[in-house]
């Protein structure tokens, strides 16, 4: 395990290029489904099923 | 293609298929990663570094491409006034700024053991760094002017312009020596990295594309949701 977290010697750059991927891919697709899920759920109280 | 330029049509044609997109990209990610990190062997001279391509070089390929949609929907949209260009260029650029940022912060994590440095001003990265600053202008752009008509077109005549930046950005490897590497991929007697490094890099590629792709519809779905909401409220309030 500590054999492939250290990464031949180059943990400290592999390990955060991951980390800053995962944090902000992630970050935008959480953000962009409660943005979408709100505008959504706020449209159907309207009694809409579809904007035009 | 201009058919589903009709809001109605877009959203009825959208809803079914974004959940497979979705499901597909994350799919396709997690099996990149797993062989990213777990199944491709360190590279002869790169050593463990050569793993980082894999969240970098799909990053770039998709921040390029954007901007590439950014660009043709902006165009689209000041010549045949489309009603969804506006919005599809609009919500193209904030992903295509983050997958750009995403591209230059790994690029500098993959720069600092490969060349020594995590920076340089060299054409392809400043050029690259040049793309950034144009997402963010054209964001800054919609956001400066209220009147959102003329935004719209401010920001399209920005977006077309900087595409001149995109072909910059490909060729500069050629056209100045630069410390970042020539292509490898997409280049003339095909790609010269062995098959085990490259199929990963393929799946994460259609990965990241899917990806964005899933998030520039949802947000495309949510600016149409949100700009029918004000137009409701606002009769609504007159009435």
């Amino acid at each position: 395990m500590m054999h492939f977290l250290e990464m031949g010697g180059y943990g400290a750059f592999v390990w955060p290029a991951y980390g800053v991927t995962v944090l902000g891919l992630g970050g935008a697709g959480l953000l962009t489904l409660r943005a979408y899920f709100r505008a959504k759920t706020m449209f159907a109280k309207l009694g809409d099923r579809n904007p035009e | 293609m201009f058919g589903l330029a009709n809001p109605k049509r877009f959203m009825d044609a959208s809803a079914p298929v974004v959940p497979w997109i979705g499901s597909l990209a994350a799919i396709l990610i997690a099996i990149g990663c797993y062989m990213a990190l777990a199944v491709v062997p360190p590279e002869r001279l790169q050593g463990d570094t050569v793993r980082i391509m894999y969240v970098h070089v799909p990053a770039a390929w998709v921040s390029m491409s954007a901007y590439g949609v950014m660009a043709l929907a902006s165009l689209v949209a000041l010549v045949n006034r489309h009603p969804l260009a506006d919005i599809a260029a609009r919500e193209a650029a904030p992903l295509g700024a983050l997958f750009t940022a995403l591209a230059l912060i790994t690029g500098s994590l993959w720069g600092k053991p490969t060349w020594g440095t995590y920076w340089v001003w060299d054409a392809r990265l400043t050029s690259f760094l040049l793309l950034l600053f144009l997402y963010l202008g054209y964001i800054a752009l919609w956001n400066a002017i209220e009147d959102e008509v003329r935004a719209a077109r401010a920001a399209a005549v920005l977006a077309i312009v900087g595409a001149v930046n995109l072909p910059i950005i490909v060729f500069s490897v050629e056209w100045w020596n630069t410390l970042h590497q020539g292509e490898s991929i997409l280049r003339r007697g095909g790609p010269s990295i062995a098959p085990v490094f490259l199929w990963p890099l393929f799946i994460m590629a259609a990965g990241y594309t899917l990806l964005f792709v899933t998030l520039w519809i949802l947000r495309i779905r949510t600016a149409i949701f949100t700009r029918a909401l004000r137009i409701r409220l606002s009769a609504g309030a007159a009435s």
